[in-house]
């Protein structure tokens, strides 16, 4: 590896930072330069709806750590990107050259077209201007009953907050984890006293209240959106890079270009990412394509490019032949319940219920695609759903785990 | 080697534990426990994992 040889990472979260640990602990010696939009030094964002939001958690204690031997700069937003001279323009006017790129600036949090004062959490900045409304005894709706609105609403609830919650589909979670098990994890709410209204959408946020399309008006002292996010992509339009819900990238993370090439140069990680995880397939063969927004994952691919970057920084165009797998997990803190998901919920063949509910809503439950076990939901049932964590890695059978 | 676990900012998700079973353990009660405070370097490679999936950042690995 030459000393001159340099990787740029547009993105300074946590997939990002970890591709820079991970480039130094796999030997890189290069320059190693980490670009963030964001002027706030590196932190991690679980914390922000829950034990940040709470004021339990200060912002030193969800610091990420910055490699003392990477360059962080921060404050400056990636506006273009050149796969060919690999080079990232910034809002500052600065252009950036190094030999690999890593795409790592994951999403942006969705918003309520036309609607004023309506809270999101995504940054840091954000959950502090939630936090300093959150005072006991206000009123507050939670438009989007997902894994973030319903944080928002435990933490809210837990500060004395009169909380309530609103969901456009029938049933939250139901196109993450199916109706019957969206049910159970949603039951959380009701089980603590917070309402949940579902199958209804916002027609306007007053002044003071929400209206909903039903007619129906909820008083809202703070409202807050929490309805998912897109991936930040915007700055790649004219790059050449294939975006498709993200950036589409080859098994090892490369970034696949429009015209089905695959770069040489250009990795991306994290939320952004989009590619096929083998560990997945769907039918006899393919792998499910997935773009995932979970925090191991993040992790994962970061630590993942490092090594590979590491080792072909040399001969970019060598084809390691390596494919990054893994199996997604995310987990959810509400109302001292943890909710847990590993592995994959789409595509479900069966979702067989095999411990519980019990009468605080703890429970385990199986997810079938074909004859494989594909995914484990557990509420409250740590131990129990990690057990199942080898059979994902070795693509059990059904059969077997029952 | 030794393992410290910051137990304030462990929040129980028991990726450690199925890293490295022999030395994590999230009993039903909700904790993590401890079954080895310094395992042997033949447990390095799981505990190293476990530290790095830990979705708080829990774990250190002190020398």
């Amino acid at each position: 590896v030459s000393d001159a040889s340099r990787v740029l990472i547009v993105g300074a979260s946590l997939a990002g930072l970890r591709t820079a640990e991970s480039l130094r602990s796999n030997g890189f010696e290069g320059r190693v330069t980490l670009l963030d939009a964001e002027s706030a030094l590196p932190y991690d964002r679980p914390p922000l709806s829950k034990q940040f939001l709470a004021g339990t958690w200060d912002a030193e204690r969800i610091a990420l750590r910055v490699p003392g031997d990477v360059e962080l700069l921060s404050g400056r937003r990636a506006l273009s990107l050149d796969p060919m001279s690999r080079s990232v323009t910034c809002d500052d006017g600065t252009t950036h050259r190094a030999d690999a790129v890593v795409i790592a600036t994951g999403a942006l949090p969705r918003r309520l077209s036309g609607a004023q004062n309506v809270h999101v959490i995504r940054t840091m900045d954000d959950s502090v201007a939630l936090r300093e409304r959150l005072v006991e005894g206000i009123s507050v709706v939670v438009i989007g009953g997902g894994f973030i609105g319903s944080e928002v609403a435990s933490t809210a609830h837990s500060l004395g907050c009169r909380v309530t919650v609103i969901e456009a589909l029938p049933v939250p979670y139901e196109r993450v984890l199916g109706a019957e098990m969206g049910r159970q994890c949603a039951s959380l709410h009701e089980r603590n006293g917070v309402p949940l209204l579902c199958g209804v959408g916002v027609e306007a946020i007053d002044e003071g209240s929400v209206r909903l399309t039903d007619g129906r008006v909820i008083v809202a002292d703070v409202v807050v959106a929490g309805i998912g996010v897109s991936p930040a992509t915007a700055w790649l339009d004219d790059s050449g890079i294939h975006v498709d819900n993200g950036v589409q990238c080859d098994e090892s993370l490369r970034a696949l270009m429009v015209d089905g090439s695959t770069s040489e140069s250009v990795w991306a990680v994290g939320d952004i990412a989009s590619w096929p995880n083998a560990l997945f397939p769907l039918g006899d063969s393919a792998p499910e394509r997935m773009r995932v927004e979970h925090w191991t994952t993040a992790a994962e691919m970061g630590e993942f490019v490092g090594q590979q970057i590491a080792a072909t920084l040399g001969d970019l165009s060598a084809d390691r032949g390596e494919a990054f797998t893994t199996i997604p997990y995310f987990w959810s803190d509400q109302y001292g319940s943890k909710i847990q998901f590993i592995g994959r919920a789409t595509h479900a063949d069966e979702v067989r219920v095999v411990e519980g509910p019990d009468d605080q809503g703890r429970l385990l439950a199986l997810y079938r695609r074909g004859d494989r076990l594909s995914g484990v939901l557990g509420i409250s049932r740590m131990k129990a759903l990690m057990g199942y964590r080898a059979h994902l890695a070795n693509q059990a059978l059904w059969a077997d785990v029952l | 080697m030794k393992i410290a676990v910051d137990f304030d900012r462990c929040q129980s998700n028991a990726l450690c534990m199925s890293a490295a079973p022999e030395v994590f353990e999230v009993r039903d009660d909700g904790f993590l426990y401890i079954l080895i405070e310094e395992p042997g370097e033949e447990h390095r490679i799981t505990v190293e994992e476990a530290a790095r999936l830990c979705p708080t950042q829990a774990i250190t690995i002190e020398a």
